[in-house]
C-alpha cells in the first residue's frame, strides 16, 4: 500500500493503494469515475482508453504508480459542462453508438489521435482506432464521426450548442 | 405461402438457455400498484390470450386482487403532465428507449422529453418473457402505441365533459386539447387535476396509418445519447452501492468438474468473506484486488471426465443425436410431396454438408451484478435480456417466492442473445447473503468466454435435385445441432424434406443473434449456388426463378441494382449473394471479395444489403442494426471459433479469439426498402442472414474455390 497521488481531469487525487493495480481499478473502484470501462484486462479491446499527457493509453494495463503526475484525462473530463466535446457532439450526430459501452474509449482514443493529427485520412484514422473494438458494429459510423469531429475543427474546444 | 410458415414468431427450440429454469412469478397486486403511481390517468394494454400466453411463458390463472397476467404495458400520465410508460422490455443498444418513445409521442401527441420509459425493473414494470426474437417492434411498439392512442382519446373526453362540448371538434396537438370551434386549449395535466383515473385497453383502436405518422417513421438521436458520450450511464457493472463488496467466484478446473476437496483456510486469514455451498466457491472483499488474491488462495480439487474437442466435432455431432429424448421441439421436421422420387428423376443432383463452429458474443460489457438482501427481500441490479426469468432463476437458487425479489436492469453493454441467463446475479446474491452486504460480481473477459453459452455449432446435410432449365424439384435438408430457426426454405419446391436433429452438445449452448437462421442460411444460400453453377445459370437468375414471395424478390431486385450485378470482374475479385426471410424481415446481402493468390488473404471490399422490415419507425436506427449485423456478421463468417478440448476453452481472451475490428471493414451500404402498408417488425436480427452465404459466394465467384465451413477463411487461403 501507498498514497498514489494523481491528476485527473485537473483535479488532485490521494488513494492509498497497491502501486501495481491498474489505473483502471483506482478509476473505477476508488475514484468512482465509471466512464472508462473494462472490457479485456488485456489491453485489445480499448474500452478503458484515457488521456495520458495527451497520449491515448490502456488505462487496464497501466499501473498507477507509473502515472506519477502526468495529466489524466477521462471521458469525464471532456465535456466543459453542459458544453460537450466536438467529438462527443460528433458521435451523437453520427449516430455511432448502439449499446454505448465502447464509446467513452473510443472517444477518448479519437481526441487522441485528432490532436496529433487535425485532418486523418480515412485509412489513418483506421489504423489508429485499429485497437478499439464495438462488437455492435458502429465502426462505419465511428469513422463518420471522427471525420465530422476534424471538420469542425475538433482540437481541445467545445462544440457550439452542444448537449440535449 | 409455402416458404413463410409462421404468422408469428415461435420460441425456437434451439433456446437451450430458456429452460434452464422453471419460470414462476408473482405480481404485485392491483391496489399497491396503483398506490405507488399516484394520481393521474393509467392506461393498461391487454394482450389477446395467444399472445398473453407467449409472452408470460405459461399462460398461468391468475387469482384475487392481483394484476392479470395478460397486461403487456401501461402508461402513466402524472399531475405534473409527465409520462412514464412501464414495459418489461430492456435496452441493450438496440435502442428501442428510443424507437418505443417515438411510437408514445406519434400516438399521443407529446413532445418525447416529457416521455419516461420506465424498462426491465420487475418490481415495477408488467412480466416480459424477454428482450429476443426481434419481438420489440412487432409486439410492444403496437401495444405501447395503442394504450398511448387510447389516452389521447380519455384525454380528449375528458376535456369535451369539462367543457361541456362535442368531442369531435376537438384535437390534442403538443401535450394539449384544443377546441376547433372555440379558442381554447388546456394541458393534459391540468385535465387530470388530482384524480385517478384508470382503463383497461383491450379493444382494437384505430392507430394512425404509417403513412401519417410524424415522429414515428423518422430518424432520431439516441433519445439519452448524451449520457452515453459523457460517461455518465451507469451500466450494471458501474453499479455502486454503499458498503457494496467485490466478489470472485472460484471456478471449476474443467465443464462437467465435481469438486472433490477445498481448503479455504488460507483465505479466511485474509479478511474476507469465504463461502463453500455445494460445488460453489466464492469470496467476497473490500476490493476487487484482494478478492482476486483471496480465490487465487483458495485451494480446491476438482474432478472432471475427459471430454470432446472441436478437432472431433462434427463426427461427434453426428452421432450423438437424442432424437426422442429431447424436449425441444426434436423434429422439427417438415415434409412435402415426395422426395426421393423426385430426387431420382432430377436431371442434376447435388449433395453437400455444411458445418458451422461454437462462436461466441463477447459482448463488451461482460455479465455483472450488484446484490443486496434485506432480510429476506433480495434485489438485484444486472445486465440481462430477461429480467424476469432471472427473477426465477433467483427465487428458484435461494428457495424463495419471487415477489421476495426484485431484477433491475440498466441499459446494458449489448447482449447479442448471450445475457439470458442470471449466472452472476445469483452468485452477488449467494455471497451478499453470507456477507450481510452487498456484494458485485463483474466477470473477466475470460469467465464470459467460458463460463456463458455459444452459438451452437451444427452439421447441415443438404441434398437438392433440379430439372436442367432449372427448376427444382426436391430438396433434403438436415440439421445437425445448430437449431430450426430458418430452417424451412423460402423457395418454390414441390418435394422437400426438412428436419432438425437435436444432438447432446459438449458445449454450453444458446441463443445468438438471429440464432440458427445464420446457419441454415448459410447452408441453404450456399447450395443454391451451386445448384445454379450446375445448371448453368446465373445465381441471381436461378433464385428468382424458384422464388414466389414477393416481398424476397423485392430485396434481392433491389440489393441487385445498388450492387451492380452483373459487372465484370477483375483477377482476384469475386461477388456472391445471400438472402432470406428471418423474424418477420427480408434480406439480401451482396459481397464483393478480393483474395490475393500468393498470400490467400480474403478482403470483403463491399456489402450490399437490401432489407425490408414493414413499415419502419426510426430509418437511421434500422441503419444501424443492417450495418451492426454486418459487422458483426463478419467474425461469424470469416473467422470466428471457440477452440476447446477436455472440458476447457482453449482461446478465451480477446487476444487469442478475433473479433472483427475497424481494419477488418468493407464498404457499407443499406437500402431501406419501407413499406408502410405493412405492420413494422424488428431489424436487430435478420440482417445478419445473408452476409456469410454471400462472402462464401463470392470467393467461389472469385476462386472457384468452394468453402463450406464457418468461419470460412480464419487464416486466408494460403493452404489451398
Amino acid at each position: 500500500m501507498a498514497t498514489i497521488r494523481l491528476a485527473i481531469n485537473q483535479k488532485s487525487y490521494a488513494v492509498d493503494v497497491d502501486p501495481q493495480t491498474a489505473l483502471l481499478t483506482v478509476l473505477r473502484e476508488y475514484l468512482d469515475l465509471t466512464g472508462s470501462k473494462y472490457g479485456c484486462g488485456e489491453g485489445q479491446c480499448g474500452a478503458c482508453t484515457v488521456l495520458i499527457d495527451g497520449k491515448a493509453q490502456r488505462s487496464c494495463v497501466t499501473r498507477v504508480g507509473s502515472v506519477g503526475q502526468k495529466q489524466v484525462t477521462t471521458i469525464e473530463g471532456l465535456a466543459h459542462g453542459a458544453q460537450l466535446h466536438a467529438v462527443q457532439q460528433a458521435f451523437l450526430d453520427a449516430g455511432a453508438l448502439q449499446c454505448g459501452y465502447c464509446t467513452s474509449g473510443m472517444i477518448m482514443s479519437a481526441v487522441a489521435l485528432l490532436k496529433q493529427n487535425p485532418s486523418p485520412s480515412e485509412s489513418q484514422i483506421v489504423d489508429f482506432m485499429d485497437g478499439n473494438i464495438c462488437r455492435c458494429g458502429t465502426y462505419p459510423r465511428i469513422v463518420n464521426a471522427i471525420q465530422k469531429a476534424a471538420k469542425a475543427g475538433s482540437g481541445s474546444a467545445p462544440a457550439k450548442g452542444a448537449g440535449r | 405461402m409455402s416458404g413463410k410458415p409462421h404468422a408469428e414468431l415461435p420460441l425456437e427450440p434451439e433456446r437451450y438457455e430458456l429452460r434452464a429454469a422453471a419460470p414462476y412469478r408473482f405480481d404485485l397486486g392491483r391496489r399497491d400498484f396503483f398506490k405507488f403511481l399516484g394520481a393521474g390517468l393509467v392506461v393498461v394494454s391487454v394482450l389477446k390470450p395467444a399472445l398473453a400466453a407467449q409472452e408470460s411463458g405459461g399462460g398461468r390463472q391468475r387469482r384475487g386482487d392481483s394484476l392479470p397476467n395478460d397486461i403487456g404495458a401501461w402508461l402513466h400520465i402524472g399531475e405534473n403532465g409527465k409520462i412514464t410508460v412501464y414495459t418489461g422490455k430492456v435496452e441493450i443498444g438496440q435502442d428501442i428507449r428510443t424507437s418505443l418513445s417515438q411510437a408514445v409521442s406519434e400516438e399521443l401527441h407529446v413532445s418525447m422529453d416529457n416521455i419516461e420509459m420506465v424498462m426491465g425493473d420487475t418490481r415495477l414494470t408488467p412480466f416480459d418473457m424477454g428482450t429476443f426474437g426481434s419481438r420489440t417492434t412487432p409486439t410492444m411498439n403496437l401495444q405501447l402505441r395503442k394504450v398511448a392512442s387510447a389516452a389521447r382519446d380519455i384525454l380528449v373526453g375528458l376535456a369535451a365533459s369539462q367543457w361541456k362540448t362535442n368531442p369531435r371538434q376537438l384535437i390534442a396537438v403538443d401535450g394539449k386539447v384544443k377546441d376547433t370551434a372555440g379558442n381554447r386549449s388546456i394541458e393534459y395535466a391540468s385535465l387530470l387535476n388530482g384524480q385517478q383515473l384508470t382503463q383497461a385497453l383491450s379493444a382494437e383502436d384505430p392507430l394512425i396509418p404509417a403513412a401519417d405518422w410524424k415522429v414515428a417513421g423518422r430518424s432520431v438521436q439516441k433519445i439519452d445519447g448524451v449520457d452515453f458520450v459523457t460517461g455518465r450511464h451507469r451500466y450494471p457493472s458501474d453499479q455502486k452501492l454503499p458498503d457494496m463488496l467485490y466478489g470472485k467466484v472460484v471456478r471449476p478446473s474443467a465443464f462437467e468438474a465435481t469438486l472433490l476437496s477445498v481448503d479455504t483456510q488460507k483465505a479466511e486469514q485474509m479478511g474476507v468473506t469465504v463461502v463453500h455451498d455445494g460445488n460453489f466457491i466464492g469470496v467476497a472483499a473490500p476490493t476487487s484486488q484482494l478478492a482476486i488474491a483471496a480465490a487465487k488462495a483458495v485451494h480446491a480439487e476438482w474432478k472432471a471426465e475427459p471430454q470432446t474437442s472441436n478437432r472431433e466435432l462434427f463426427d461427434y455431432l453426428r452421432k450423438n443425436t437424442v432424437e426422442g429424448q429431447d424436449v425441444t421441439g426434436d423434429g422439427d421436421r417438415y415434409e412435402a410431396g415426395s422426395v426421393d422420387a423426385a430426387m431420382k428423376s432430377a436431371d442434376h443432383r447435388l449433395q453437400q454438408t455444411y458445418t458451422v463452429q461454437y462462436i461466441a458474443h463477447v459482448p463488451l460489457e461482460p455479465r455483472a451484478a450488484v446484490a443486496k438482501w434485506d432480510d429476506d427481500q433480495l434485489t438485484v441490479w444486472t445486465g440481462t435480456q430477461r429480467p424476469f426469468g432471472v427473477r426465477g432463476q433467483l427465487a428458484e437458487a435461494f428457495h424463495i417466492p419471487e415477489d421476495q425479489v426484485r431484477v433491475l436492469m440498466p441499459d446494458m453493454g449489448s447482449g447479442y442473445g448471450g445475457k439470458h441467463t442470471g449466472e452472476t446475479a445469483i452468485e452477488a446474491a449467494r455471497l451478499a447473503r453470507s456477507a450481510k452486504r452487498p456484494v458485485k460480481v463483474v466477470w473477466t473477459r475470460e469467465e464470459e468466454f467460458t463460463w456463458a453459452y455459444f452459438r451452437p455449432a451444427g452439421v447441415i446435410d443438404v441434398m437438392s435435385g433440379a430439372r436442367s432449365d432449372g427448376t427444382i424439384t426436391a430438396w433434403e435438408f438436415h440439421n445437425y445441432n445448430s437449431g430450426s430457426a430458418g430452417i424451412r426454405t423460402y423457395y418454390e419446391i414441390p418435394n422437400q424434406r426438412i428436419i432438425f436433429h437435436a444432438v447432446k452438445s459438449p458445449l454450453r449452448q444458446g441463443s445468438y443473434r438471429a440464432l440458427a437462421a445464420t446457419a441454415n442460411h448459410f447452408a441453404r444460400e450456399s447450395h443454391m449456388d451451386e445448384l445454379a453453377q450446375a445448371v448453368k445459370q446465373d445465381p441471381l437468375e436461378f433464385r428468382l426463378k424458384n422464388l414466389k414471395d414477393e416481398r424476397l424478390r423485392a430485396v434481392f431486385e433491389a440489393a441487385a441494382r445498388q450492387f451492380g450485378w452483373g459487372r465484370s470482374k477483375s483477377a482476384g475479385q469475386g461477388f456472391g449473394m445471400g438472402g432470406g426471410y428471418e423474424k418477420l424481415g427480408n434480406v439480401a446481402t451482396f459481397a464483393e471479395v478480393h483474395v490475393d493468390r500468393t498470400s490467400g488473404e480474403v478482403k470483403v471490399l463491399r456489402v450490399v444489403s437490401a432489407f425490408e422490415c414493414g413499415a419502419i419507425v426510426n430509418p437511421d436506427g434500422v441503419r444501424n442494426q443492417v450495418e451492426g449485423s454486418n459487422v458483426q456478421g463478419l467474425g461469424g463468417a470469416l473467422f470466428e471459433a471457440i477452440q476447446f478440448e477436455n472440458g476447457k476453452i482453449l482461446n478465451g481472451r480477446l487476444s487469442q479469439y478475433r473479433v472483427p475490428r475497424f481494419s477488418d471493414l468493407p464498404a457499407i451500404e443499406t437500402v431501406l426498402v419501407d413499406r408502410k402498408d405493412i405492420p413494422s417488425v424488428g431489424a436487430g436480427e435478420c440482417p445478419m442472414i445473408g452476409l456469410a452465404p454471400a462472402i462464401a459466394n463470392a470467393i467461389f465467384d472469385a476462386t472457384g474455390t468452394r468453402l463450406r465451413a464457418l468461419p470460412l477463411a480464419p487464416d486466408g487461403l494460403k493452404s489451398r
